[in-house]
């Protein structure tokens, strides 16, 4: 039985996780910038970048769908088995909502999402000022709440290597030298 | 009973002459000042809360039509508060030196049908500018309504200066329009 992920699986979770921390990091830099040429061009980029994560979840749900995770190993107690399941929900689950929650306040705050400056992203809601502040403290709370996970996410991952010393980690590393 | 008669008979003549109403109190409440421009390839709109227009325009002699409009350039609404500051700011309208921009109106050129064209001049930031502006005319019971928009470049009147000249951000072109209702004295 194979304990690796598969190589499409480990390229796209490293692809997001540089994706995700730049948005990350992007995302808390620009919003408390004083408005200037360069502030509405990092508002552009981060929401191409944000419809480019999106695509790319999509593109994992259904590799995922088609090739099963490698078990967690029987050593692992029960109730952090589910905790572990319970996290990478959580992670999916956020991958989605929150550039849905980023669309969804430009449209409200009348400011349309078009793709690298080409594809327009339909408006789903009208121009309003209301809605446009209150999706815009979800999308910060979600992000809070990403970090959060992310940190859990992260730590898990050291945890597993350093710690248990399990193949937690290397199996979602890019494989070096010969396969085994 | 002529008493009668004589009332249908003004009301009809009250129709007939619908086109001799000189148009000219503007229904603010039913008016409207947008503009759409483009940002990073994306088109976003605004609006101005507050205008003023002293306005005269008769269907029946349209040449003779006459307009003066003062747009409050510090009622902008770009859709965002710091938007608004900003473009209220020296580099973009400077309202403290320049509060108003200002239409006033030259020939009017009937086009055929309800579309005329207005030749006027157009200041803002202390630059003034000649502009032709398309509008139509459509009469809805007791009142007027002119639409219509025009493009101005921005760069024409300096507005957005400094870091925001370039065009590559915010475009050179600004789409003007406007939905003006007015009834007639």
């Amino acid at each position: 039985m194979t304990r690796r992920y598969t190589s499409t699986a480990i390229a796209l979770h490293w692809l997001m996780a540089i994706l995700i921390f730049g948005l990350l990091a992007l995302g808390f830099y620009m919003q408390d910038l004083p408005l200037s040429p360069e502030k509405l061009k990092l508002y552009s980029w981060h929401k191409w970048a944000g419809v480019t994560a999106f695509l790319l979840v999509l593109v994992r749900l259904a590799w995922r769908a088609g090739h099963r995770p490698p078990p967690l190993p029987e050593t692992m107690a029960k109730p952090l088995q589910f905790a572990a399941h319970a996290g990478h929900l959580a992670l999916y689950a956020l991958m989605l909502a929150i550039p849905l929650s980023g669309w969804l306040m430009s449209s409200a705050k009348g400011f349309q999402t078009v793709w690298f400056g080409v594809l327009p992203i339909p408006d789903l809601l009208d121009k309003n000022k209301e809605l446009g502040d209150l999706l815009q403290t979800v999308h910060m709370s979600l992000n809070l709440l990403f970090a959060a996970v992310i940190a859990g996410h992260v730590g898990a991952a050291l945890k597993h290597h350093f710690i248990d010393k399990d193949d937690i980690l290397s199996r979602m590393l890019p494989q070096h030298g010969e396969p085994k | 009973m002529k008493r009668l008669a004589l009332t249908i008979a003004l009301a009809l003549s009250g129709t007939i002459s619908a086109q001799a109403v000189e148009y000219s109190q503007v229904q603010p409440e039913r008016s409207s000042v947008a503009f759409v421009y483009q940002q990073m390839g994306v088109s976003v709109d605004g609006r101005f809360r507050k205008f003023a227009s002293q306005l005269s325009f008769d269907p029946a002699r349209p040449t003779a039509g006459k307009a003066v409009f003062d747009v409050d350039l510090g009622s902008v609404d770009t859709g965002a508060a710091e938007g608004d500051e900003e473009v209220a700011g020296k580099q973009w309208f400077n309202t403290k030196a320049f509060p108003t921009a200002r239409f006033v109106s030259g020939t009017v050129k009937p086009l055929g049908g309800n579309r005329y064209e207005i030749a006027g001049q157009l200041s803002i930031k202390g630059k003034t500018q000649a502009v032709v502006v398309p509008a139509t005319f459509t009469a809805q019971g007791n009142s007027g309504v002119f639409e219509g928009a025009f493009t101005i470049r921005r760069a024409d009147f300096a507005i957005g200066e400094g870091s925001w000249a370039k065009f590559d951000i915010v475009a050179n072109d600004v789409q003007i329009k406007f939905r003006i209702t007015a009834t007639g004295k």
